[in-house]
């Protein structure tokens, strides 16, 4: 009985061990991403440099500045400061002794290894705020994603009603062709697209990237279909016998239970649009004033490729609002995707 | 009296069906503007000279651009990379998953939220920051992989430049991109009934035979939904290298995907009428290969309620 109980108990211990591995090795780009974008350039040009961010650590003596080593004696390896450099012999600082004076040690100093010490380096993101404009970059993701939001969920929530609660002639054909919309290689539709709005003066604006949303989506008239679905239809009939118009009945009836789907559609389009690249560097590559941040990081980085502190530190500040979002919303966020995904 | 009220019937069927197609408008104005006549353009198109270049002088070539794509050297190059990327990438794009989904459902695990969580989070990265992440990541000599390799003994890769490393590459890259078909897979993974277990449990099936024939056999809707849209989403696949590489698709052709090749041609070069033969030759196989994909589902998806 104790014995089943232990087994039991390892196996679980030993499966927890195995995900928590797993996670940690699936989630370390992450921490190369966070560890470089704090460090110097510097760091970078030495191969024996830690994976945190580091410099090397120096000790002041005699007003000046001397680099700090690890230094091996037959009684065990002393931390001390390089003061004066020599081909097979240096001379040495105990910087817990300095009145004892010079050490003299036999041995090539290049061999030995520096001391270094922790030292993220937090102008990296001040200089990159500046460099990719990132106010202005902030400022146009949100017009786009916001404005886009509004839109695809007006027309959503009006389409997904109309597929919940009217008998419409042809309405499955419609549903179905809906639904295969999702499978549609967008290659197809794109050329003639941009040339139509390349002939209405619509390239470099906006318009292209937020007009299309206010005419439906079928992911999100899906998720909306199937919630409004699980309303109970006597609730529109008791106020459909009170007098009210279909459209009164979706505003006060409908919308009001409807809060969570609204939510995931609204989060799922905001982060859907804060990510977009294609589309946005399609229309806009010309018109940097009017980039969204995708846009705006790919193009200073393609400027700064030698440069990996800073590649990391706009990478970072790309996916901070929509990684910040999904944990607020993760409930939604995640039952939404399940919605989707599942009952199709 | 029967006649009246049928006609009654029929009149207050008819203003509802008119209030249905009011609130179905804007899907139905969206589909035919940005969709439809987009796809017929795009046939069009693919019949015509045109160029962005000079817009007003359009020729109808007849069936010259498909003969050139028949010929054309780079069509067969970039098919041929996209297939083989297919080949490696969609079994990892469905197998990795499934072992998280298969891990998440485990009945002993500890931390289940936190773990389902946190595993789907580079979901939402932006491609562009994840582009730049695992190319970092996996540097030749400053990439953490390569250094954990190094402590092992091992040389790790030139990932990014070799024709050889850079597909594992950019499928370890793309391990980012699952949380949507892991968290379908787990959700339908929870959804199987108890009871099939348990009599599994009391015949005295192994965990892998139970996981074989009952596990698998019941989630088989969402694996076929998640395979459908990773073949397709796969076909089209060229954003990532393109970020990372450029436009030539190095190193050595290796990332000239079909989809740049399209791209390539339609924008940058303004061919237009050649973009949409190249179009539509995509659209077309992809639409085989989804038939054919829905032409086996009878043999191995399993819908439940087709029994009752």
């Amino acid at each position: 009985m104790v014995s089943g109980k232990m087994k039991r108990f390892t196996a679980a211990a030993l499966l927890t061990l195995f995900a928590f591995t797993l996670l940690t090795a699936y989630l370390s780009p992450f921490a190369y991403m966070t560890s470089t974008a704090f460090k110097d350039l510097h760091q970078f040009s030495r191969p024996d440099a830690p994976l945190w961010p580091a410099q090397e650590k120096s000790f002041t003596w005699e007003g000046k500045e001397y680099p700090l080593y690890h230094v091996p004696f037959e009684d065990g390896e002393r931390i001390l400061a390089l003061v004066k450099k020599g081909r097979e012999e240096s001379l040495f600082v105990d910087p817990q002794n300095p009145e004892a004076g010079e050490i003299r040690w036999e041995g090539r100093w290049r061999t030995l290894e520096p001391v270094w010490e922790f030292s993220p380096r937090w102008e990296n993101f001040p200089e990159a705020w500046e460099a990719i404009d990132f106010p202005r970059l902030f400022r146009n993701t949100l017009i786009i994603a916001t404005v886009g939001m509004i839109g695809t969920l007006l027309s959503s929530i009006a389409v997904a009603y109309g597929f919940a609660r009217f008998r419409i002639p042809g309405k499955k054909v419609l549903f179905v062709i809906l639904i295969a919309t999702i499978m549609l290689p967008r290659q197809v539709t794109l050329i003639p697209t941009y040339a139509f709005f390349a002939r209405i003066g619509w390239t470099g604006t906006w318009l292209p990237l937020i007009v299309p949303h206010f005419f439906a989506n079928a992911y999100n008239v899906f998720l909306l279909r199937q919630y409004f679905l699980t309303i109970p239809r006597e609730l529109d009939e008791a106020a459909m016998i009170d007098g009210a118009s279909p459209l009164r009945v979706l505003l006060s009836v409908i919308l009001p239970l409807s809060i969570p789907a609204i939510v995931s559609v609204g989060i799922f389009h905001f982060i859907w649009a804060w990510n977009d690249y294609f589309e946005p560097y399609l229309y806009l590559a010309t018109k940097p004033e009017l980039q969204p941040i995708s846009v705006g990081i790919q193009q200073f980085n393609a400027l700064y490729s030698n440069q990996p502190h800073m590649i990391q530190a706009t990478a970072l500040m790309g996916l901070l609002l929509p990684v910040i979002i999904f944990f607020l919303a993760q409930r939604a966020f995640m039952r939404g995707v399940v919605i989707t995904g599942v009952e199709k | 009296m029967e006649p009246s009220k049928r006609h009654k019937l029929s009149a207050s069927a008819r203003r509802e069906a008119r209030w249905g197609l009011l609130f179905l408008s804007p899907w139905l104005i969206g589909f035919l503007v940005f969709t439809l006549v987009p796809m017929v353009a795009s046939l069009l198109f693919s019949f015509t000279d045109f160029n962005l270049l000079r817009p007003d002088e359009v020729h109808f070539v007849g069936l010259k651009n498909y003969r050139h794509l028949l010929h054309d050297p780079l069509v067969e190059q970039s098919m041929l990379v996209t297939l083989r990327f297919i080949l490696i990438s969609v079994p990892v794009g469905m197998l990795f998953p499934l072992l998280l989904a298969t891990l998440l459902n485990a009945k002993r695990l500890k931390g289940k939220p936190f773990l389902r969580t946190l595993f789907y989070m580079p979901y939402i990265v932006p491609m562009i920051s994840a582009a730049y992440i695992w190319r970092g990541f996996l540097g030749t000599t400053d990439g953490w992989l390569n250094k954990g390799l190094a402590v092992l003994g091992i040389k790790g890769p030139d990932w990014w430049n070799s024709p050889r490393w850079i597909y594992p590459a950019l499928v370890l890259a793309g391990l980012w991109g699952v949380g949507n078909a892991m968290l379908t897979m787990l959700a339908s993974m929870q959804g199987v009934p108890t009871e099939l277990y348990e009599a599994a449990k009391v015949d005295g099936a192994t965990p892998i035979h139970t996981f074989r024939h009952i596990t698998l056999p019941m989630i088989s809707p969402v694996l076929f939904y998640n395979l459908v849209l990773i073949l397709i989403g796969t076909f089209q696949y060229f954003l990532l290298p393109w970020v990372i590489k450029g436009p030539n698709g190095d190193p050595g052709g290796a990332t000239m995907f079909y989809n740049l090749y399209l791209f390539k041609t339609a924008f940058p070069y303004s061919d237009m009428g050649y973009g949409a033969t190249l179009a539509w030759v995509l659209f077309f196989i992809i639409l085989l290969v989804t038939l054919f994909l829905f032409g086996t589902a009878k043999y191995w998806v399993y819908y439940p309620s087709e029994e009752v």
